[in-house]
């Protein structure tokens, strides 16, 4: 026995684009003060994409917002200004310096990541602006942990993500309801995966932060992991320092996925357009997080921790 | 490394698998993801590892769909997971239910998006009481199409005969039904015969492969003439924009639940009932001349009618009927049961109503398919309730139209999602 088969239905990317636009749509609908997570990082930039497909010509019903380590990438941070510039959108930063000056966020050690204490400065923020949603542009293929994320994501007061007590999703009915205090994270692009984002760059034709491309920077090999160093920070400060032996070497790399100084790696690659690296990500043999966060190997179960401490 | 070929998109396919660990589910969506590809090295690594931990000589592959470390420990899992993979030409959705007491629940929740059941069977076991529910919840939930995978023939001897008497004793079962739409393959998920390759030992098997059949699956809402449903999430009315041209701008915001429109054809919005013609359709601000089922749009009408979030635009002789009262098959999803007393609030499409039970007909035993008295609903329940509403709903039976057929329920004290509806005839 066969189908027959009669396609009349929307291709791939315009199926998880429309999707995307529903819950965008469901997140303004429902929700009195939602804000955008916009990093600068081409998940977000595809959802900046699907927020104007959801809502021009009028504004986004909801600010921009970023949690900056302080450690970004210079080229990240000049573009994120300069995307929110052109959409004429508010861009909200906020810090975890302002958070370590007001001691809420306590550094183990000089050179601990920051990484992971984006949490602390995200919750005072929500606290700040009252928010009762957070749209953020993360995957479930992305990780373990988060295959079972839902599209509406429930939060406690404390900001905390609880894997039992998180409400069933069905059809397209989301219930982004809360109480004072509580807050959504609303994933509108969680059925995508790393290489559907990147056909929908090359079919939006995206702008993308240079360092996503391939180019020559000064690295060294360590832990099995390509490591950048000497990066020069927007604020002058030098980071990654190589430690006394190590051999430093000009490498032809490019970013799978960009974040804090101190814990992306890139990969080694010649692909110096969207077409190549389309090519490169079909053919590729290590997964996005496996490749390039240094963090997440600390332990098989290190997001689902930091999920339930209110990272994103 | 030579460049793919540009090949058709046939779109994108939400598939459910229904079945325990016993019968080899995990197994099999770790060969489906293997075997495509989808499994890249350093997952492949982590789980070659864990497996020699646990002592097994092979990579088990059942690891690949194990979560949450909270489930680890437990070894089940304990609810729905999302995977993906794609063939080139097709992208796949697999909603993943666990099969362990909280069953129902959760395989409801997976099978409301899904356009497609496969259903597991061991080889050894045949048709047993779990083949039954998964079926019958699958066809409950309006599943169109089921895929019965006859597993594990590696374990009788991959034997014809035994695989002819399973489908038969299947068929029988699923005409009692009424479920129609249904194939039939063997596999052996573990050794990989008829997922993706065909393998040598079922050569008297002469149908397609496991991924064959699903890279040939319609996708929802390919398959039926269903009226045109747009019910409005959004209104975007600009009229601060410092764009004259935007000072009267009024764009209906949401999605073609079913049916399609094109510029220039009469709609009717309700509940207001008034009558108009459709000015132009948009995604993005941009125009296009057709909106189709699954696009997310914004429409301008010709007339100024008051218009809000709940409100649903149709074409203009295809009203559903307003209703205050609606009958439903429900599946009840929290760990409080349904308080007969209480008020809930119903979110059919994107509009919400207060409503009290009226009256419990009967609930469904999803084992033996008996109708039995009921006056209270437990967590995976399901029963043929009726609802009084506060305010109308504009719906249609599940069984011709899932998204204007189906609701939510929540529960207002923790906004909690507590059950599920299907709208009965």
């Amino acid at each position: 026995m066969t189908y027959t088969s009669q396609r009349i239905g929307l291709s791939h990317l315009d199926w998880l684009e429309a999707e995307a636009i529903h819950i965008m749509r469901e997140v303004a609908g429902q929700c009195a003060n939602p804000v955008l997570l916009f990093s600068g990082g081409k998940d977000s930039i595809c959802m900046l994409r699907v927020a104007e497909k959801a809502f021009r010509p009028g504004k986004f019903p909801f600010p921009l917002m970023h949690i900056d380590t302080g450690h970004n990438y210079k080229e990240v941070v000049d573009f994120r200004d300069k995307r929110a510039a052109e959409l004429s959108e508010r861009l909200i930063v906020r810090s975890v310096e302002d958070s370590m000056k007001r001691g809420t966020v306590v550094l183990k050690h000089e050179n601990e990541s920051r990484n992971k204490h984006q949490s602390v400065t995200l919750l005072e923020a929500i606290e700040e602006f009252g928010f009762d949603c957070c749209i953020g542009g993360a995957r479930r293929d992305e990780e373990k942990a988060r295959a079972k994320e839902r599209i509406m994501s429930f939060r406690d007061e404390f900001g905390q993500w609880d894997p039992k007590n998180q409400r069933p999703e069905l059809w397209n009915l989301y219930n982004a309801r809360s109480h004072k205090g509580e807050n959504i994270r609303a994933f509108p692009i969680s059925n995508w995966t790393e290489m559907d984002v990147w056909q929908y760059i090359e079919r939006e034709q995206l702008e993308l932060p240079s360092i996503y491309f391939a180019h020559t920077r000064p690295v060294v090999m360590r832990g099995g992991a390509i490591f950048p160093v000497n990066v020069e920070l927007a604020s002058g400060e030098v980071l990654n320092i190589p430690k006394a032996g190590e051999a430093v070497i000009d490498l032809q790399v490019r970013f799978r996925t960009v974040g804090d100084v101190t814990c992306t790696a890139p990969v080694e690659s010649d692909a110096d357009t969207v077409e190549k690296i389309v090519l490169e990500t079909a053919t590729t043999t290590i997964t996005e997080r496996g490749a390039t966060r240094l963090d997440d190997q600390t332990s098989e179960a290190s997001m689902e921790q930091r999920k339930k401490e209110g990272y994103f | 490394m030579s460049a793919p070929e540009k090949i058709e998109d046939h779109g994108l396919l939400r598939f459910l698998t229904c079945g325990s660990v016993d019968d080899g589910k995990s197994t099999l969506i770790g060969r489906l993801l293997f075997d495509t590809k989808t499994i890249l090295a350093d997952t492949l690594s982590a789980i070659e590892r864990t497996s020699q931990k646990r002592g097994m000589s092979a990579v088990d592959l059942s690891l690949l769909t194990d979560g949450l470390q909270a489930e680890r420990a437990q070894g089940i899992t304990i609810d729905v997971a999302y995977r993906y993979f794609s063939t080139g030409t097709r992208k796949f959705i697999i909603a993943d239910a666990p099969g362990h007491e909280q069953y129902t629940r959760n395989m409801v929740t997976a099978a409301s998006t899904a356009n497609l059941a496969i259903i597991l069977i061991d080889a050894r076991k045949g048709v047993l009481t779990q083949t039954r529910r998964h079926s019958a919840l699958a066809h409950l939930v309006g599943i169109p199409h089921l895929l019965v995978a006859i597993n594990k023939m590696d374990l009788v001897d991959y034997s014809r005969e035994t695989y002819e008497r399973i489908k038969a004793e299947y068929v029988e079962f699923a005409r009692a039904i009424g479920i129609e739409d249904i194939r039939f393959i063997p596999l052996s998920a573990l050794n990989g015969d008829m997922v993706v390759e065909r393998g040598e030992r079922l050569d008297w098997y002469d149908g397609p492969t496991l991924l064959e059949i699903l890279e040939a699956a319609p996708a929802a809402h390919s398959e039926h003439n269903e009226q045109f449903r747009f019910p409005v999430q959004y209104v975007c009315r600009p009229q601060d924009s410092a764009n004259p041209e935007l000072h009267d701008y009024r764009g209906f915001m949401g999605s073609v639940e079913s049916g399609s429109i094109r510029v220039g054809e009469r709609v009717t919005v309700l509940p207001s009932g008034l009558t108009t013609t459709l000015k132009a359709i948009q995604i993005g601000g941009a125009d296009i001349d057709e909106a189709i089922t699954e696009q997310a749009v914004t429409l301008l009408l010709a007339d100024e009618i008051d218009i809000s979030r709940g409100d649903l635009i149709v074409k203009a002789d295809q009203a559903p009927p307003a209703s205050k009262q609606i009958d439903a098959m429900v599946c009840w999803l929290a760990e409080t049961p349904l308080d007969r007393a209480r008020t809930y609030l119903i979110r059919h499409t994107t509009r919400d109503s207060k409503a009290k039970v009226a009256a419990i007909a009967y609930r469904l035993d999803v084992n033996t398919l008996e109708h039995v008295d009921a006056d209270r609903l437990a967590m995976n329940d399901i029963a043929r309730v009726s609802f009084k509403l506060a305010q109308p709903v504009f719906a249609d039976p599940y069984a011709k139209n899932r998204s204007t057929g189906a609701f939510i329920i929540i529960d207002e004290s923790t906004n909690n999602t507590v059950g599920a509806g299907m709208i009965v005839d």
